[in-house]
């Protein structure tokens, strides 16, 4: 008799659409089993939930998980997102991309959305670079790294991520890694459940391409970095300043309630409504 | 009530546009401001709210249409409206429509090109832009409004098109009509036919998003409806899901042609006037339009007679139709304000022996009537 499938099997296309097209020691398949469990423990029904992409690596997942999907074009998931959000808001809305698609080309619709705070969740899948053409630099690339268009060194400083979705207004801001598994686990609960405009940024390596142009091991050693590079926010908080230096944090950084955009919209209607009515 | 039903009214076409697409049941606008369409996007903004209906002014064209796609996923009838620059923006966005066959409505007021242009003046350069503006190959459905009215009914055909060939139309309005003012009798609420949004009628588990039907055009299932399915830019198979084998790679491009092409009569519309009896005709569209009927009867009055060949779907070309009728013709004037693009097709469908005779206005003004009749007499 063959062993039951795992729970996370009823939310994959998993006849039809694997294996899927990533890389051994790819760190995107890790965030897709993070967001089922999280969606899974939420109870949310596979009818409601719709997972926009753009293009790249990370925005191949769509394909398979059998939700609402809609892979869209290069840097315009959220602006895809907006629409289907406004048309529908009782759906669960969730973007996943990566950093070049969230932060290069789609760097505009993703400050509007933090600012407009419509309510849809953002997975930012950090890979240190273009992983689907080849391994060029991002704008989170960091200096000094060696891609397949820096190949003297990027000269460029990189986003800090979360502090950008900070300032543009972002209800909810999170960092995780791959490594750190529940602990994204219940990032990503939080984050789905958040009324407005929410950041997930997850590092994940990318060894076919960034991790062998700057010699940082295979998918084992790229894990043992993540372990080793960052630290939790309260472990960061408890540290000196200089012991704290040059490692990357994780967690919770912004948590707050602020209106989402579509019941501010449904106000409006109630006000263009009533001011109609009295002008009659 | 929005739409001044059963009345008659004073109103500019850009506002015959919005009212348009409230009588078609818009229910989502998203759009960027730019000369010479913004009283489209300022008067829904009024109107939209009342109606409970979504309206939003998004960062940029990209990210407009980009929201109208998941808006019409979703199940939203839904419009956007712009002008050359852009137009240009949303081709990205016009081509993923085209591919994934979402229905949408893209009003494009035309003004002087190409960038920035003459924001404040009229053109009709787009014309080819709207053909193929974006990349690979496409189907594409454009008509073009001569008057205020037409505004009005030609946003509700859009509309119509949009669902029946679940594809985007194009409304080529320009800067003359979008900001003209006529008087135009409303129908009454009734009298005209919205097509309403196709849904499937099979069970969830046999649904394909992109099953071959005879029209070429399968009913699209809306997101939240218990249908789940893939939507990509990619080339898809019947199930939306992306294919590299060759079979189904040809089976749908071959299909977004053919449902255009094989639907040809219910697409076309040309208007002719005195065409077939007069061995001259001008052949004319939107604004030129007017200024071309001006002229003939401006001749007649001097007794020369002329015909006018007005095409109001533009994309497809009316190909069948312009052989037909103007093939036999001497002499075929086409007045555009731009340097040419149309009557490339005028003759490419016409034989040699035909004189096509352009003539051109790019300063931004209109065609007048008396320049139609010198240019007429020049060739006579």
């Amino acid at each position: 008799m063959p062993a039951p499938l795992p729970y996370e099997y009823k939310y994959l296309r998993s006849k039809k659409k694997f294996p899927h097209v990533w890389c051994p020691g790819c760190g995107i398949g890790i965030v897709m089993g993070s967001i089922i469990r999280a969606v899974d423990s939420l109870s949310w029904e596979k009818d409601n939930i719709v997972m926009v992409s753009g293009i790249g690596c990370t925005s191949r997942m769509p394909v398979y998980v059998d939700f609402n999907t809609i892979h869209t074009t290069h840097g315009r998931a959220l602006a895809f997102g907006t629409g289907v959000k406004m048309a529908n808001p009782s759906l669960n809305v969730m973007a996943v991309m990566g950093d070049g698609d969230s932060l290069a080309i789609g760097g505009n619709h993703i400050i509007h959305a933090a600012r407009r705070n419509i309510n849809i969740t953002a997975v930012i899948v950090n890979n240190d670079n273009y992983g689907m053409t080849g391994g060029q630099f991002s704008p989170v690339t960091p200096e000094g790294a060696r891609t397949a268009t820096t190949p003297y060194g990027m000269i460029e400083p990189g986003f800090d991520v979360c502090n950008l979705m900070e300032g543009a207004g972002a209800s909810f801001v999170a960092r995780g890694t791959v490594y750190h598994i529940i602990e994204l686990d219940k990032i990503l609960i939080k984050a789905f459940r958040k009324k407005g405009f929410s950041v997930v940024e997850v590092l994940a390596p990318c060894p076919t391409n960034f991790g062998r142009a700057n010699r940082l091991g295979g998918p084992v050693e790229m894990m043992k970095l993540l372990k080793e590079n960052t630290i939790n926010i309260s472990q960061a908080k408890a540290m000196k300043p200089e012991d704290a230096h040059g490692k990357v944090v994780r967690g919770i950084f912004v948590d707050k309630v602020s209106i989402p955009y579509d019941k501010r919209y449904e106000k409006l209607c109630e006000k263009a409504r009533n001011s109609a009515g009295a002008s009659r | 009530m929005i739409v001044p039903w059963g009345e008659t009214k004073l109103i500019q076409g850009n506002e015959a546009v919005a009212l348009g697409a409230v009588a078609a049941g818009i229910e989502f606008f998203a759009g960027y401001p730019i000369t010479p369409s913004t009283e489209i996007a300022e008067l829904l903004a009024k109107y939209m709210p009342l109606l409970g209906t979504k309206w939003i002014q998004m960062e940029d064209e990209i990210a407009s249409i980009s929201a109208l796609i998941g808006a019409r996923l979703a199940g939203a009838k839904s419009m956007t409206a712009t002008s050359g620059p852009g137009f240009s923006l949303m081709q990205e966005g016009l081509g993923y429509a085209c591919m994934a066959e979402v229905p949408l409505v893209l009003v494009n007021v035309m003004r002087g090109g190409p960038s920035t242009g003459l924001p404040t003046q009229v053109a009709q350069g787009d014309v080819m832009q709207a053909r193929w503006g974006t990349h690979g190959d496409h189907p594409v459905i454009a008509i073009a409004p001569s008057n205020v009215k037409e505004c009005f009914e030609m946003t509700i055909r859009a509309f119509n098109f949009s669902e029946q060939f679940r594809t985007p139309v194009i409304l080529l309005s320009d800067e003359i009509i979008g900001h003209m003012r006529e008087r135009i009798a409303f129908p009454s609420e009734g009298d005209l036919h919205v097509e309403p949004k196709p849904i499937p009628d099979v069970p969830v588990e046999w649904y394909e998003p992109y099953h071959v039907t005879a029209s070429n055009v399968s009913p699209m299932a809306c997101i939240g409806s218990g249908y789940r399915f893939h939507v990509t830019g990619l080339t898809h198979d019947v199930h939306g899901f992306p294919t590299r084998k060759e079979k189904e790679v040809i089976e749908k491009m071959n299909r977004l042609k053919h449902k255009i092409t094989r639907r040809l009569d219910e697409l076309e519309d040309v208007r002719m006037h005195d065409v077939e009896e007069n061995p001259i005709t001008i052949f004319a569209y939107g604004s030129v339009y007017r200024s071309a009927l001006a002229a003939q009867a401006m001749l007649k009055k001097r007794k020369k007679k002329v015909g006018v060949f007005r095409p109001v779907t533009i994309w497809p070309f009316p190909d069948r139709t312009v052989k037909e009728i103007l093939d036999s013709k001497e002499v075929i004037l086409v007045p555009e304000l731009n340097q040419g693009q149309l009557i490339h097709e005028v003759e490419r469908m016409t034989k040699d022996s035909v004189r096509v005779v352009p003539l051109h206005r790019i300063d931004g003004y209109e065609i007048t009537p008396e320049e139609i009749v010198n240019a007429v007499l020049e060739v006579m």
